[in-house]
């Protein structure tokens, strides 16, 4: 398995554990028991149960038969929007909440974004009982106000995160900080494949769940479990790794990543990581990182604002650097015209994370015979506002 | 020798060590603060490499670390304000600051330039153990560049032994589970961990860090370990004066009086 992790949490030259030693105990505590916790019968009993009656899984392999005319391809949407709190987020905050469970842990610590992950962590938070904390960057509270509600009316109490740009980064950065300053009751719930390690890793076989189904239901829907693309959207890069997850060694399964352009590649409003970043280190890992020449980082943007971080997982690194996956990316406009298409199409209104993915359609030199697995990671209700902005349909 | 180790040989209780961060709360502030502890009595400086995600400080060290990115500051000045500092300044000179901009700049180059502006050791709280001795120690030793490890309250006993083999200098205590700045006093929970620390007799003598911000948590340090590091209270204080070069010299008398029996 050359797409795994060696014995030093590395994927290649990218991952490790690049921690100030305040971390190093809670990091290692979770090393040291995420394999055994979670391939243990009485976890996989209680994740499985919890994805079926809870998530809502499997979520269904819909073939969209008015976009694969349009495209002129055979274009199966993987419906993670249909899971509960509307993303797939939910699948790997599920699995560390009984994780932290089984380390004795009290409370529970997230970062958002766009805010999926924070409601989708102040959900099995209630669920479990535990207190629960999400940072968010103050600019972000204001673009996605519902989002901050939910948690809020979910029990969690949400931080505003003041430095920086006041986005995701710095929600991160407080999240750490706040970890470093109560080490031993608390567990934070990292809300993509981003991290030191275990952290990729472990995120990345909780959302492994998506790839699983696909195997499965292409069986039924083709006969044979092997599409010939697999396309899902990258900002830190959770839900693509569930989406590749299984077809990393099937080398004839060509894997797409689509990131954020922005305003385009070269407008310095772009999150586009793969095109513009370079080996650096944050948040614990070494990844490819957006970054002055000095080393500072950059801040990004997307119109999106479940894409726009700066860096992407150390596997999505690898991946890149080993050409296994083809990145390409999709601007603002590209996406939010995907964002109508499927809606108007399929009667899908996705999230315009999603609807990035959707964009990279037209990019593939697609031919009539070609199985598409699109992964639909979100649903756009949390993005009305968004799309009502930009006003185009 | 190198001036660390030359420091430890001469004393080795009560040495105070300042940190600041390079370029703030101006640009060219650097050398007149480096000059201005020296002439005060500090026994060592930590200049801060400014960084835009410092994830192990608190509020006060983040604020002038984009402070000293907005005055301009890079690694490039950075050492040539070290190299120009070093031209009067005999103290021992330890550069902190993280990874990302130091792999940047190439580690090889940095520690190469470093060494030549004549910086004594390294602080890198993101650099752990393990990739410190595969892939760094080589240039950190060709280079006579001593680094500095951390250790915390939940450090474990056999991680602190660990770090004490690897160390050839001193080790930094953080003195509680927290990013800088964050405590103002010292509960009875850490001087118990103060004196564990004092209890291992480790090789390696230790500076207590975090959270010491006047000469009541400065002298209640030093009765464990062979003296402390004030940050965030320095930060404080600079953000404040109008005459930086007597405020500096106020307050590290201030700081080291019951240890010297001083009144200014």
């Amino acid at each position: 398995m050359k797409y795994t992790i060696d014995e030093n949490g590395c994927y290649g030259k990218f991952g490790g554990a690049f921690i100030p030693e305040m971390l190093y105990p809670n990091v290692e505590e979770l090393r040291l028991n995420y394999q055994t916790i979670i391939q243990s019968a009485d976890f996989i009993n209680e994740f499985q149960y919890l994805l079926r009656h809870y998530v809502g899984r499997p979520t269904p392999l819909f073939f969209a038969a008015r976009l694969s005319e349009k495209y002129r391809a055979k274009i199966f949407l993987k419906r993670e929007d249909l899971c509960h709190t509307g993303a797939h987020k939910i699948n790997n905050t599920i699995g560390q909440i009984l994780l932290a469970r089984r380390l004795g842990k009290r409370k529970i610590i997230a970062e958002t974004g766009a805010g999926q992950h924070g409601v989708a962590t102040a959900t099995v938070c209630a669920l479990m009982g535990m207190d629960c904390i999400v940072y968010m960057g103050q600019l972000d509270m204001e673009r996605q106000r519902p989002n901050v509600e939910r948690m809020r009316i979910l029990g969690a109490h949400v931080i505003a995160a003041t430095s920086g740009n006041m986005t995701l980064k710095d929600a991160t950065n407080e999240a750490m900080r706040h970890w470093i300053n109560n080490p031993t009751d608390t567990h934070y719930i990292i809300g993509s494949v981003v991290g030191p390690h275990p952290y990729p890793d472990m995120v990345a076989q909780f959302q492994s769940v998506i790839s699983e189904e696909i195997k499965k239901q292409l069986i039924n829907e083709i006969g044979n479990p092997y599409p010939d693309y697999v396309v899902a959207c990258v900002g830190g890069g959770s839900n693509a790794a569930g989406a590749y997850y299984h077809f990393l060694n099937d080398e004839p399964v060509q894997l797409i990543g689509v990131e954020a352009a922005g305003k385009g590649i070269n407008t310095n409003e772009s999150a586009a990581t793969t095109a513009l970043g370079k080996v650096g280190i944050l948040h614990g890992s070494k990844s490819l990182l957006m970054q002055t020449e000095d080393g500072q980082v950059i801040e990004p943007y997307s119109i999106s604002a479940g894409l726009d971080y700066p860096g992407i997982g150390p596997l999505h690194a690898h991946l890149f650097d080993a050409g296994r996956v083809r990145f390409i990316s999709a601007t603002d406009d590209e996406a939010m015209n995907a964002g109508i298409e499927l809606s108007r199409l399929e009667g899908i209104i996705p999230a315009i994370e999603s609807a990035h993915a959707v964009a990279a359609l037209s990019q593939l030199a697609l031919s009539e015979e070609d199985v598409v697995v699109l992964n639909l990671s979100g649903r756009g209700d949390k993005d009305l506002e968004t799309y009502i902005k930009w006003g185009k349909y | 020798m190198n001036r660390i180790h030359e420091l430890f040989k001469q004393k080795n209780k009560n040495i105070l060590s300042v940190f600041f961060t390079a370029g703030f709360p101006k640009l060219n502030d650097t050398k007149i603060i480096a000059l201005a502890l020296e002439k005060a009595g500090a026994d060592m400086i930590e200049i801060g490499i400014p960084f835009s995600d410092p994830v192990a400080d608190g509020p006060v060290i983040q604020q002038s670390n984009k402070t000293a990115l907005d005055n301009g500051m890079n690694m490039k000045l950075l050492l040539q304000q070290v190299a120009e500092i070093r031209k009067t300044v005999k103290l021992p000179i330890i550069l902190m600051g993280y990874l990302n901009p130091v792999i940047q700049y190439g580690i090889e180059k940095f520690c190469v330039e470093a060494k030549q502006a004549g910086v004594d050791g390294l602080i890198l709280p993101d650099l752990p153990l393990r990739e410190y001795e595969t892939e760094y120690k080589s240039f950190f030793q060709i280079n006579d560049l001593l680094n500095i490890f951390l250790i915390s309250p939940t450090t474990s006993d056999q991680r602190i032994n660990e770090i004490d083999k690897a160390s050839n200098a001193f080790i930094y205590a953080v003195s509680a589970s927290s990013t800088t700045g964050s405590k103002t006093d010292l509960s009875n929970e850490q001087e118990n961990y103060l004196q564990k620390l004092k209890e291992m007799k480790l090789k390696s003598p230790f500076l207590v860090g975090f959270g010491i911000s006047n000469s009541t948590t400065f002298s209640k340090v030093c009765q464990y370990g062979a003296g402390a590091i004030v940050g965030s209270a320095f930060i404080n204080l600079l953000k404040k004066t109008s005459s930086m070069e007597e405020d500096i010299y106020r307050f590290v008398k201030e700081m080291v009086k019951r240890e010297t029996g001083n009144s200014y």
